[in-house]
């Protein structure tokens, strides 16, 4: 059948060159390609001992803030249980004695509380719902791990570091 | 002439028998026009006319005499009068009046709903996320107590309340020797037992379902959960002593807590005794009925089904199960 059109192109095998024959001048130029990224900057970097900068709103690992007198701010009243799309958060509440006033803001605190980060979406509507300024996602990249409930985070993990005394 | 008397409320007429307040008439009709009550409890006689949230402007008096009134008046004290003209909700008048009120309700109120037991369903929470301002005006300290434990069943925190009179009519018409009541005057005026005697009766519990803040509350519940968390389902027993109709509110598998069953406005059909109430807490003391119908406004409704057993979200597959069997424990191994 004839073409229909005129774009049909026909290759001619040409035998190689003598150059293209003994392969050294594709391979320096090959060499000279892969040599010349050695000296451009890394494009990765060496995690978890070099962490990149984050954004400001960035939202990574829960914590549960102090006060300024370094008592507990959350109160158990259940709120980022109730916001979290997820259903991560449980916590199970109990009433402070007289002599944990130095531990804990409110007459009622949280005497367990766990988020299962393998769960949480990171979507910050926790820190949004809460009413005491007790829960932030300021912290790091949750790292990894290899038990499922090493990821069901508890009080131990998640409570910030008691302030310094000076 | 006709027994039955004529009133309009916010434009919608309804007969009701003469003598009928204007607040039973507006729940008559049902619906948005019903005015809020913190204080008027329909089951007990004599309830009402001091929290002054059910104001209404009344625009005509009667068909003889079709002058308004010159105030505006509190609904559940006044009667109403053939050929009334109420105006409720489509009065902006009454709305500022209104939202006044519950900031008067709040100056002493304290800011406690993350810690109070009866968030999620409390009459002054709705009433001030409706009305109320976000912030306060009030400059100076509210007043505080310490909290007091009538008996050992029911905590008192006299911070929070709103001096609404239930507690102490309840106690003088369902119990027979009232130990409880109102102590002071004025501003000064508490709650309080005298030397906190311990109410002893068998119905004393029902001053916690007709408190409509967190001032009256369950012991037995005290911080264990959050009320939105748990689900109410109405079951019935045999009791010697009350009709043994209630609410359970279940978490799982525990009964956390045993209240009467609410209608509408928050009011309870039929007051229940203590027995029910503190010491009937597992599913083998009740007849479990059904779950109760919870208003899709209200944060209980979540995750509340009105079936006692929900449909599974996916259909189980034996097939498929069997076929990922290994990977299946390995999710549940830990």
């Amino acid at each position: 059948m004839e073409p229909l059109t005129n774009k049909k192109k026909v290759l001619a095998q040409k035998p190689l060159t003598f150059a293209e024959r003994s392969y050294l001048p594709a391979i320096v130029k090959g060499m000279a390609i892969t040599i010349s990224h050695f000296f451009k900057k890394e494009a990765t970097i060496r995690y978890p001992e070099v962490e990149r900068e984050f954004s400001t709103n960035f939202r990574g690992m829960h914590s549960l803030k102090r006060d300024e007198e370094g008592r507990e701010r959350c109160t158990a009243c259940g709120l980022c249980a109730l916001s979290c799309p997820a259903e991560a958060i449980t916590m199970i509440a109990a009433e402070r004695k007289p002599e944990e006033k130095a531990l804990y803001r409110e007459e009622k605190y949280a005497s367990v509380y766990e988020i299962n980060m393998l769960r949480c979406i990171f979507c910050g509507l926790c820190e949004e719902a809460c009413p005491k300024e007790a829960i932030y996602l300021d912290g790091p990249i949750v790292p990894s791990d290899y038990l499922r409930k090493d990821f069901i985070y508890g009080k131990d993990k998640l409570v910030e570091a008691p302030l310094e005394v000076k | 002439m006709s027994d039955k008397v004529k009133v309009t409320i916010d434009g919608i007429t309804v007969e009701v028998a003469p003598g009928t307040s204007i607040l039973n008439a507006a729940r008559q009709i049902g619906g948005d026009i019903v005015p809020p009550a913190m204080c008027y409890y329909s089951k007990l006689e004599g309830s009402g006319g001091k929290c002054r949230t059910c104001i209404v402007k009344v625009s005509k008096g009667s068909e003889k005499d079709p002058r308004p009134m010159p105030k505006l008046v509190a609904s559940c004290r006044t009667a109403v009068m053939d050929g009334m003209e109420v105006m409720n909700i489509t009065s902006p008048e009454v709305i500022e009046a209104r939202s006044g009120v519950v900031e008067m309700l709040l100056i002493n109120h304290p800011l406690d709903c993350p810690v109070c037991d009866q968030a999620g369903e409390c009459d002054l929470q709705n009433l001030g996320y409706e009305h109320g301002l976000q912030k306060t005006r009030y400059e100076f300290e509210r007043r505080t107590f310490e909290r007091i434990d009538i008996g050992d069943k029911i905590q008192l925190h006299m911070n929070r309340c709103i001096l609404c009179y239930r507690c102490v009519f309840t106690a003088d018409q369902i119990t027979n020797k009232r130990v409880h009541g109102i102590l002071n005057r004025g501003d000064h005026s508490e709650i309080s037992t005298y030397i906190q005697t311990a109410v002893d009766n068998d119905f004393s519990g029902n001053v916690i379902d007709v408190c409509p803040v967190g001032a009256l509350t369950d012991k037995t519940f005290r911080f264990k959960n959050r009320v939105w968390f748990t689900k109410p389902i109405d079951a019935h027993r045999d009791c010697p002593t009350c009709s043994g109709k209630v609410t359970l509110w279940y978490k799982g598998e525990d009964v956390l807590r045993v209240t009467g069953r609410k209608d509408i406005y928050g009011e309870v059909a039929e007051f229940i005794c203590n027995t029910c109430r503190f010491d009937k807490k597992k599913t083998a003391d009740w007849v479990i009925e059904h779950p109760t119908h919870i208003s899709d406004t209200s944060v209980i409704a979540s995750n509340h089904y009105e079936t006692l057993k929900p449909l599974p979200v996916i259909q189980p597959n034996l097939k498929l199960q069997e076929a990922n069997r290994i990977e299946l424990e390995k999710t549940t191994k830990f």
